[in-house]
């Protein structure tokens, strides 16, 4: 108590906030950095969840290294990436750039958009399955052999799943993107605007100079944001193929699909625990890029 | 005062004589199963009738959903934690048994010539050196589901009953729009269902081969016979025209909607259908070969003794699996879940083996086997893949049969070494 009365007042701040910190950090390092570490451990180690913890030295690595499905897989992950970001991106800023500047049922059209956002991703799923059937109950195929048009293998196919699986998922995030989007774009002073039209420059060069530039916190937020969604995509894929998880032939099976299937199907929790390390340092390394980038921008202006 | 310290005394030696009573003469035994709401019931009813016979045992049934129960029971027993008997699916009893946490059935109460004798003989994938380490109340095996209407309508009297009679009769079945989209499959094909083990445990040793060796740790499809069954299915859809992989998305939904003409599931099933509106259906024996070669494919749910029961629980709960896998429990099951009596006393009586429903599954048993698998899931999806790259990729059924060998060569070498 002594020791308390001793300490100035911002010490005893400092006291007390580490007093109230105390309950969240105990309990974070109980469920996230304990298990993350955990995990790591157990990389090295070989695990069915009934015989004891076996070392492994770098066993599970080099079977990841020497794996054909996990190459497949880390691909599909980075295609997933390469396409879902820019696509939505670009399309969800398309459709924020022109409904700001709508007018008429603006609330309503807003809406529109974001309904698929708080849609369960497993309902969607399942209903973008159906769309893609096959004759006689499929959605689109049924509408195209209607009018004579060859049936498309949206997902019994190796090339065709992937970009089928990927549209939905790019459709249910597009609400979000669309709304932080919006905010960005109404956050830019309309000086400037006026300022360009002043000036009589044309609305392209507004566009690539003054609305790009001053959203680049905007763009680069949903940048990392969207990359991570699409790294650890699962609900799409897993919902849209439960008969044959990430298939036709492995062609859809996203990073997070194969770690769940090597750990709860197969019971090989060292193995999966190694791909999960690899999942932590893809997305560790997209978190550290999304850092230098933020502080580039920081230094500039 | 003498007359209170009196009552003391009495009422604590009267206290301390019933709780020793208690402690002695009652058990608690913990039974585990999944929650299938048919299951529970079935198994309410055996524990009722167990307790009755012996008032002295109590068994406490825990249930979880199917999907969590294979991880919740992973995680409890190795723990010491959880149930003294245990229901597991026979693929898994592998790993428990390894990690010892299933105790052998002593031979003395359940001799090994015994259960050969009494039991179809496919249980005997659960003995382990001299003991057997677990076993069934139920079996399933596969049957061949069709729908009446069609085959009226059709004009086709009798359910095929070899390859040959298959094919012509799905030829019959099969429905095709204008631009020749198929609109009625004849006979479901999936390797995603039961057909991987259609064409496994079926097709391989009716085209005269042996699916594996080695007790299921060498594959063996590669051979003559197993091209030749693999070629048989997947003529079905690019030879035949009858069937359609992935219409309907699901075989089962398929068939359920009147959309096929054939299906190829489990007993399991059963319940499934009966509920569907407005469908009806036969069942029949698997088609033998076209020189009368007949196989089956059957997989069950074991009960077992954990490592956990010991002293008492471990005696009650011995008394309790002498119940659990007596031709009445059998009977109680069949008649409560739809699931086929283990023992050929239970099953083949005249009631049941001439139900026009269970009867064609119960033949079945008699010349049915088991897989036993390292990975189901993985060792499924080899096959799924097989397929996949003839349909897909254009692969010839040659390498694809045996890249998909030496695909599961290494899942069962991984499992094995």
């Amino acid at each position: 108590m002594r020791f308390y009365r001793s300490l100035t007042i911002a010490q005893k701040q400092i006291v007390w906030a580490w007093i109230f910190l105390a309950v969240p950090t105990v309990f974070y390092i109980w469920i996230r950095f304990y298990p993350t570490a955990n995990a790591f451990v157990l990389s090295f180690q070989h695990w069915n969840l009934l015989s004891d913890r076996e070392w492994a030295g770098l066993d599970n690595y080099v079977r990841l290294w020497n794996d054909p499905v996990f190459w497949v897989v880390f691909k599909n992950t980075f295609i997933y990436l390469a396409l879902g970001t820019p696509i939505s991106l670009a399309l969800s800023f398309v459709v924020a750039y022109h409904l700001d500047k709508v007018r008429f049922m603006h609330g309503f059209i807003r809406a529109l958009y974001f309904l698929p956002f708080m849609t369960s991703a497993v309902a969607m799923a399942w209903v973008w399955r159906w769309f893609y059937q096959p004759v006689p109950i499929g959605l689109i195929n049924n509408a195209l052999s209607s009018i004579g048009i060859p049936q498309i293998a949206f997902l019994n196919s190796t090339t065709n799943a992937l970009p089928a699986v990927l549209a939905p998922a790019i459709w249910a995030g597009l609400g979000f993107q669309i709304i932080i989007f919006m905010a960005g774009l109404r956050a830019i002073p309309q000086t400037y605007y006026e300022a360009a039209r002043i000036d009589g420059v044309s609305a392209w060069t507004t566009l690539t100079e003054i609305t790009l530039p001053l959203l680049k916190p905007t763009i680069v937020f949903l940048v990392v944001f969207s990359s991570i969604g699409f790294l650890r995509i699962f609900d799409q894929v897993f919902n849209m193929t439960t008969n044959d998880p990430g298939g036709p032939l492995n062609s859809t099976k996203p990073l997070v699909l194969l770690i769940y299937d090597t750990a709860f199907n197969g019971f090989n929790m060292g193995y999966a625990a190694a791909q999960t390390v690899v999942l932590f340092v893809v997305l560790l390394v997209v978190s550290l890029l999304q850092l230098y980038i933020m502080r580039d921008r920081d230094r500039v202006s | 005062m003498v007359k209170f310290k009196k009552w003391i005394f009495g009422a604590t030696a009267g206290l301390a004589a019933s709780l020793m009573v208690q402690s002695a003469s009652a058990v608690e035994i913990e039974y585990w199963q999944y929650f299938f709401e048919a299951r529970v019931k079935a198994m309410e009813t055996l524990i009722d009738n167990f307790q009755k016979a012996n008032p002295d045992i109590t068994v406490k049934m825990t249930h979880f959903p199917y999907a969590d129960y294979r991880t919740k029971v992973a995680a409890a027993i190795p723990a010491g934690e959880g149930p003294d008997v245990v229901q597991l699916f026979y693929g898994w009893l592998n790993d428990y048994v390894e990690a010892e946490l299933i105790q052998p059935l002593p031979a003395d109460r359940f001799p090994p010539e015994m259960i050969e004798k009494e039991f179809f003989p496919m249980v005997s994938a659960m003995k382990r050196g001299d003991s057997y380490m677990a076993l069934p109340t139920a079996v399933r095996s596969l049957a061949l589901f069709y729908n009446t209407r069609l085959f009226e309508e059709a004009g086709i009297d009798a359910p095929p009953a070899t390859h040959d009679e298959l094919i012509d009769v799905a030829k019959k079945l099969t429905k095709k729009d204008g631009a020749g989209n198929i609109t009625t499959v004849g006979i479901t094909t999936g390797m995603t269902a039961q057909d991987h083990h259609w064409v496994r445990e079926v097709l391989v040793r009716q085209f005269g081969g042996e699916p594996y060796n080695d007790d299921y740790q060498t594959v063996n499809y590669n051979s003559d016979a197993g091209k030749k069954a693999l070629g048989f299915y997947t003529s079905l859809q690019s030879e035949h025209g009858v069937t359609q992989s992935g219409f309907m998305d699901q075989p089962q939904a398929a068939f359920k909607a009147g959309r096929a003409g054939m299906h190829i599931d489990g007993s399991f099933r059963i319940g499934a259908l009966n509920k569907t509106r407005g469908l009806k259906w036969g069942v029949t024996e698997l088609p033998a070969s076209n020189d009368g070669v007949k196989s089956n494919y059957s997989s069950y749910w074991v009960n077992g003794v954990t490592s956990k029961a010991s002293g008492e629980k471990y005696e009650a709960s011995l008394k309790f699996m002498e119940y659990i896998i007596s031709d009445e429990a059998m009977q109680i099951w069949l008649d409560t879940v739809g699931e086929l009596p283990a023992k050929p006393s239970a099953a083949l009586t005249e009631k049941n083996s001439s139900d026009p429903v269970f009867g064609p599954f119960i033949r079945g048993l008699e010349y049915a086997h088991t897989t036993k698998f390292a990975n189901e899931s993985a060792q499924r999806q080899v096959l799924v893949d097989l397929v996949g790259r003839i349909d897909l990729e254009g692969q010839s059924l040659d390498d694809s049969v045996q890249q998909a060998a030496a695909d599961e060569q290494k899942i069962l070498d991984d499992y094995y070494k």
